[in-house]
């Protein structure tokens, strides 16, 4: 059943096509990766359906009901949450009450949104740091806590924008646990961006490639991988298997 | 014995009344109370919101006009203003807030700063409706000794801090600094930045407002000059809270205190005339430079120098 339809979406900033008539289906349970060379339109996707930008042309529909004229709050009401590519954590807050904030959408008092955080905390690996303000926190927790943030939204699908990236291969490991038990504890649906193919290969069930904004192929991690265009638009020789 | 401390201190501002001080001093406390009410008032939107506004003189004149034309027009008393400044100042939070909030940092402070004017220049020109430059004056005022007066400065102030305290630990005080911290970042939490900066708003709004309603009814007079200037108002609103420490709970009062006395200290000095207000600037550059988070903020660093001095001895 799909989620999240994206049918032919075009964002076009004056005379760029950042994404131009890009269609794809994200399914429920499924990991969905996203990628392509830099600049090819993965991230303005990702504000389109996070409802930063309003597609130029063409629309968005969550369960079937078109969201792309709402705003990123209303959509995460709606079940969608999402991290960004640059960690924004809220730097002057301690990173308990960067969970704290963002529980708040589906808790009524204080004592409950702080329970759920400390739980999200937990999954995510962060619990001895919950007193840290976030700005003093590394960058692999970091990216970890822009993952507990979103969840704590008790979202139906998260997008995560190159979670991956910068992280050592130690860190790498983890996260890919973290995400992989994303969908198997919680069945939270995963849209991922993600330079780092190892880790796209082994996590996604699909995968879509963009390159100059436009969708160049579609298909499983192995179709992906032997795909001469993709090949050629992004991967080079050395990933061809 | 912290958490105490503001129950200790109210306790303590409630007996000063007792102490039979000179009419002077009682002045001097008014007012920080007062700039203790509007910095707090301040802090909520600019401290903890994050939307700096160099335009709340709008809010306190507005606030004292609202208290100054009630008694002009209907003839009752001035102190109705209060009450009815919460409904009016609303509405005027509203207005403001549609036309400022969707602009962001450098834009949203400009924005406000040519309301505050505005509404100078307006309140000037209201000749019929509001005396223009000649003001408003209370025949008489309510009562010629201080002592009520403070009481009434200081429950609103009380009940400002108390207000502020409860908002900051609830969803509304995670919202608010979130948004400060990021906007965008806030949104895609499920924020509703519009809204909730909105609130912020609101709140700053009506309690700088009552501050301006309690500041008719106490001096008796007011006009445009006095109650919507750029520098007297909103600008010292501004430092009191960058004094004292933004995004804190004393730092206003503080801020509040340090403020008054300094103006009051600069403002006997003999030979500088009108150059005090340079001396207001410097101190704020070096505020900006030396202590960016205020005295209540950057206390620990503040103290350090002494802490060393002990240490070597």
């Amino acid at each position: 059943m799909s989620l999240i339809e994206v049918k032919d979406v075009t964002m076009r900033f004056g005379g760029l096509s950042a994404v131009a008539d890009v269609s794809f289906v994200l399914n429920k349970g499924e990991i969905l990766g996203l990628i392509g060379p830099n600049g090819a339109g993965k991230t303005t996707l990702f504000n389109v359906i996070n409802g930063f930008y309003r597609p130029t042309k063409g629309d968005v529909f969550l369960n079937g009901k078109r969201v792309s004229n709402l705003r990123p709050h209303v959509l995460c009401k709606l079940g969608v949450a999402r991290t960004f590519q640059v960690v924004r954590p809220l730097q002057r807050m301690s990173t308990l009450d960067n969970v704290v904030a963002s529980a708040f959408i589906r808790t009524k008092t204080k004592a409950e949104a702080e329970k759920l955080s400390l739980e999200v905390l937990q999954f995510t690996g962060l619990s001895d740091d919950i007193n840290v303000l976030s700005k003093g926190l590394p960058l692999g927790k970091r990216k970890r806590l822009e993952i507990a943030r979103a969840l704590a939204t008790q979202p139906e699908i998260i997008l995560l924008d190159e979670a991956f990236a910068g992280l050592n291969p130690t860190e790498i490991n983890e996260q890919i646990e973290i995400v992989q038990k994303i969908r198997t504890e919680r069945g939270i649906t995963i849209l991922i961006i993600e330079h780092h193919m190892k880790v796209i290969m082994a996590v996604s069930d699909r995968i879509v490639v963009l390159n100059y904004g436009q969708k160049i192929a579609e298909g499983t991690p192995s179709e992906i991988g032997h795909n001469p265009v993709v090949i050629e638009a992004y991967l080079g020789e050395e990933h061809s298997a | 014995m912290k958490k105490h401390l503001p129950l200790i201190i109210f306790a303590g501002l409630c007996c000063v009344p007792l102490m039979d001080l000179s009419s002077y001093i009682m002045h001097i406390l008014i007012l920080v109370l007062m700039w203790s009410v509007i910095g707090m008032a301040w802090n909520i939107l600019g401290g903890y919101t994050g939307q700096v506004s160099f335009g709340h003189a709008a809010f306190f004149g507005f606030g004292a006009y609202t208290a100054g034309l009630l008694y002009y027009h209907l003839e009752i008393s001035a102190w109705w203003g209060i009450p009815v400044c919460v409904v009016i100042l609303t509405a005027l939070s509203l207005v403001i807030g549609y036309i400022c909030l969707r602009l962001r940092g450098a834009y949203f402070a400009l924005a406000t700063l040519a309301l505050g004017e505005i509404c100078r220049v307006t309140a000037e020109n209201l000749v019929d409706f509001a005396q223009g430059n000649m003001g408003i004056m209370l025949r008489e005022r309510t009562w010629v000794d201080k002592t009520w007066y403070f009481y009434i400065i200081l429950f609103i102030a009380g009940g400002t801090f108390i207000l502020i305290k409860i908002v900051m630990e609830s969803k509304l005080g995670y919202y608010f600094v979130a948004i400060r911290e990021d906007q965008d970042a806030a949104e895609s939490l499920g924020i509703d930045t519009t809204f909730y900066k909105t609130v912020s708003l609101c709140l700053s709004g009506v309690l700088t407002g009552i501050a301006g309603a309690f500041f008719m009814n106490y001096m008796g007079y007011i006009d445009p000059g006095v109650v919507f200037p750029l520098y007297d108002i909103s600008i010292t609103t501004v430092m009191v809270v960058m004094v004292g420490g933004a995004a804190t709970y004393w730092g206003p009062v503080v801020g509040a205190v340090i403020m008054v006395f300094l103006a009051e200290e600069i403002r006997s000095l003999p030979y500088i005339g009108a150059a005090h207000m340079t001396i207001f600037g410097v101190i704020l550059i070096l505020i900006i430079l030396f202590v960016p988070n205020g005295i209540v903020g950057d206390y620990k660093k503040l103290l350090k120098p002494f802490k060393r001095k002990k240490e070597a001895s």
